[in-house]
């Protein structure tokens, strides 16, 4: 079974998860994920790939405590393994040079940017890279993402760094400022669908790495199904990543949310179970 | 007789050396035929359709040992079998059945081993009635088939109480490597012939329990878990090697593993892709693939939610769409899971339904509500995006179309709303295409399954067999194991001789 090398807290209640996947790591290409299952009991998650190490045969990703199952996972110690750990799945992102990138992402999805960023910035382009945090104390890998953006830009809610803003107008900001060519944005929905709202205007194009409710991850189940451009797609085989201006969001925001009673009771019972 | 009911040379050599063996001879002498057909077949044993409905436990209990012997002394042991050319993997059910009538139970489980290496999965599963029974010259004589597939189960379950199956004697190692891919009834059956016959076999398994769909899709309450993990446990005691959670096309190609010393593959990666029928309202929450709600139920065990954390929705007014096997076993889960009112909607009428006989009568005794000749047309949600209510139109029977079966015809203006608040669409599967979108050079069909010689099951890679639902689109386990051994055939020829002639 996979073994967990490392699990380190970045800021508080977001998790780095290093673990030992040789196979994974040998194939891993930016914007894939993996399924995660954290014990027996567990549900399967897709997490994204937030970096790989081929030589030493590891794979990075980085989790948010949120229900029982991410929750579980930010418990883990080094050493301990994990019954699933199974990827590289999905199709890889379309990397390519188009000129300026915009990567943005906010919560897991700051990690989960990074590949992107420093792809797009291999192949030649300039890479903007905008993170969004709800406060200063939970930006992360400052050093990584700078390391690859030709600018860097932080939008935090508690304008520590410079204005109570919001990611849609640092985007508006950004577009006024100078000629962007492809927004690339990975976090949670509201993240996404904002920004495709803003880019929209300017038809700029704009991919979002989806991330509705999966189970089996290979295309089995249709847990995933989104709706593009009026087609209905599966997250997983079909993507993730999808043209932001064609997705249905509202559809998205409805079946993330299909669960919503039933997580909280799972998260009551484990806690019962686990702090008695 | 026609062509298809022609057995192989060999096949028929076999038999009609056990048929003329003496023990048989005096057995058959032993009961005049009269009184054998003077006896009633014997019931499957089953839990009560109350109790049943309530819980997971398997429904059919199996037949014990005096009453499967009375079954099979109804057996007629006839000159000219029919059953045997009705079975995809050709089991020598004659000499099963007189091994059973003699009381020589674990003989008899050798003697299926011979064709078929899960027994117990296809005693429960396989549909008898279209098959082995239905070619039964005892069925012909006296209208009631011998109860070819209960007993089946009974000797294998036989088996299992007494430690499993032997295994046979070790073979000579060949040192050849081969890569099946899915852990399928297919894939099962594949690595169990190889590893007999001395390759060393790796299964390599997307999904991190073994099975495929008997895993995912079968309930426990039609195939408990219990029977797979025994199957499993021998492949394994034959020297078979198990990669879960390892999908091939994402974590290695095929050509990777070739590198990696594979000489041999055979792809049975199922038919996992659900169709569903596109029509508005499909992707409401509460609307579900049969793949998803019962792989939500069986692999995951939602049905244990909160002690496991996968969730499922239980529906109070369920709905399930289709008519086949799958269908059954997603209506029945729904009553299983607490649903008050639990739909069967199938477009055509009863006799179309492709459902196993016996599965469609334990719906019927569990409660299941059948409403033929209605098709949904959209699905109605609420403000949550979470269905309530479908509109369906009702059908009419019109000509026979390429399946034979009468094609259904709206009936125009027959719309009508029902509410709903769980939906099940089990209207059939497509083959996965992560395979094929991987592995280049791989021909695929119009319905996107893998191009094959039904002789051997090659595809058009030298070196690539593959069988099951991603050949076939959607057909049986036991139809899975037939290919499965055709295969297997066909790779051991290819390891010990060489590659075929022009390759």
């Amino acid at each position: 079974m996979p073994r967990l090398l490392r699990r380190e807290r970045l800021v508080p209640n977001i998790h780095l998860l290093e673990v030992e996947a040789p196979e994974i790591a040998r194939r891993a290409q930016p914007g894939q994920f993996v399924i995660v299952m954290p014990d027996a009991r567990g549900e399967r998650v897709p997490l994204t790939i937030a970096d790989w190490d081929r030589d030493r045969g590891t794979v990075t990703s980085v989790v948010m405590a949120v229900g029982t199952t991410t929750r579980k996972l930010t418990l883990l110690k080094a050493g301990d393994t994990l019954p699933i750990f199974a990827g590289p799945l999905g199709r890889p992102s379309e990397i390519g040079r188009v000129g300026t990138v915009l990567c943005a992402g906010g919560c897991f999805g700051l990690a989960a940017i990074y590949p992107l960023a420093r792809a797009f910035k291999a192949a030649g382009n300039r890479v903007l890279v905008l993170a969004d945090v709800k406060a200063d104390y939970l930006l992360y890998w400052r050093d990584k993402l700078e390391a690859v953006a030709d600018a860097f830009i932080v939008s935090s809610r508690d304008g520590l760094y410079g204005g109570t803003d919001y990611v849609p107008r640092h985007v508006r900001d950004i577009l006024a400022r100078e000629t962007v060519d492809r927004v690339v944005a990975v976090g949670c929905t509201y993240l996404m669908s904002s920004i495709a709202e803003a880019t929209r205007p300017a038809g700029i194009k704009t991919v979002v790495s989806l991330n509705p409710i999966m189970v089996d991850g290979t295309g089995m189940c249709g847990a995933c199904r989104v709706t593009v451009d009026g087609q209905t797609r599966f997250a997983c085989v079909d993507g993730p990543d999808f043209d932001a201006h064609k997705v249905d969001w509202a559809e998205l925001y409805a079946r993330r949310k299909s669960y919503f009673d039933d997580e909280i009771r799972s998260l009551c019972a484990w806690e019962e179970e686990r702090f008695p | 007789m026609s062509d298809q009911d022609k057995l192989s040379p060999s096949l028929a050599a076999a038999v009609l050396a056990e048929f003329e063996k003496g023990w048989r001879k005096e057995l058959r002498r032993s009961i005049p035929p009269k009184e054998r057909l003077a006896i009633d077949r014997r019931p499957m044993p089953q839990r009560a359709a109350a109790a049943r409905n309530r819980d997971f436990d398997e429904v059919n209990l199996g037949l014990r040992p005096g009453e499967a012997m009375a079954e099979a002394r109804r057996c007629l042991d006839c000159a000219k079998p029919g059953c045997i050319a009705g079975c995809p993997v050709g089991i020598d059910i004659p000499t099963f059945v007189k091994l059973v009538e003699k009381g020589q139970f674990a003989a008899a489980a050798a003697k299926i081993r011979e064709a078929n290496s899960l027994p117990a999965v296809c005693g429960r599963v396989c549909p008898q009635e279209s098959q082995c029974e239905e070619r039964c010259n005892l069925r012909k004589a006296s209208g009631v088939a011998v109860a070819v597939g209960n007993l089946e189960r009974f000797v294998s379950d036989e088996e299992r109480r007494n430690g499993g199956a032997v295994l046979p004697p070790r073979p000579a190692p060949t040192g050849r490597k081969v890569a099946v891919i899915g852990a399928g009834p297919a894939g099962l059956t594949v690595a169990g012939e190889l590893a007999r016959s001395g390759h060393a076999v790796t299964i390599f398994e997307a999904l991190h329990d073994a099975g495929g769909v008997l895993v995912y899709g079968i309930p426990e309450f039609r195939l408990p878990k219990a029977i797979l993990v025994a199957e499993v446990a021998y492949l394994q005691r034959l020297g078979v090697e198990f990669r879960l959670n390892f999908i091939v096309g994402r974590t290695a190609t095929i050509d990777d593993l070739r590198a990696e010393g594979y000489e041999a593959f055979f792809i049975g990666s199922g038919a996992g892709l659900p169709n569903f029928m596109k029509v508005p309202g499909e992707n409401l929450v509460g609307v579900y693939s049969a793949n998803e709600y019962l792989t939500r139920v069986n692999l995951m065990r939602a049905y244990d939610f909160p002690r496991y954390d996968t969730p499922v929705f239980p529906g109070r007014r369920a709905a399930v769409i289709g008519g086949g096997n799958v269908a059954m076993d997603s209506v029945r889960t729904a009553k299983r899971l607490g649903a008050e009112q639990a739909l069967i909607i199938y477009r055509r009428s009863r006799a179309e339904m492709p459902a196993r006989v016996e599965e469609v009568h334990h719906a019927e005794e569990e409660g299941i509500e059948f409403h033929f000749l209605t098709a949904p047309t959209r699905y109605i949600g609420d403000a949550c995006g979470r269905v309530r209510a479908m509109e369906c139109l009702r059908m009419e029977l019109g000509e026979p179309d390429a399946s034979g079966r009468r094609r259904p015809v709206p009936v125009p203006g027959s719309e009508f709303t029902t509410e709903v608040d769980l939906v099940v669409v089990a209207i059939g599967q497509s083959p996965n295409p992560l395979i094929l979108q991987t592995t280049p050079g791989l021909k695929v069909g119009k319905w996107g399954t893998i191009d094959v010689d039904w002789a051997t099951m090659a595809t058009s890679i030298p070196g690539v067999y593959a069988g099951g639902d991603i050949v076939r689109g959607g057909a049986t386990v036991i139809l899975a194991m037939g290919d499965a051994r055709t295969a297997a055939a066909a790779i051991d020829a290819r390891l010990r001789q060489g590659p075929a002639a022009g390759e």
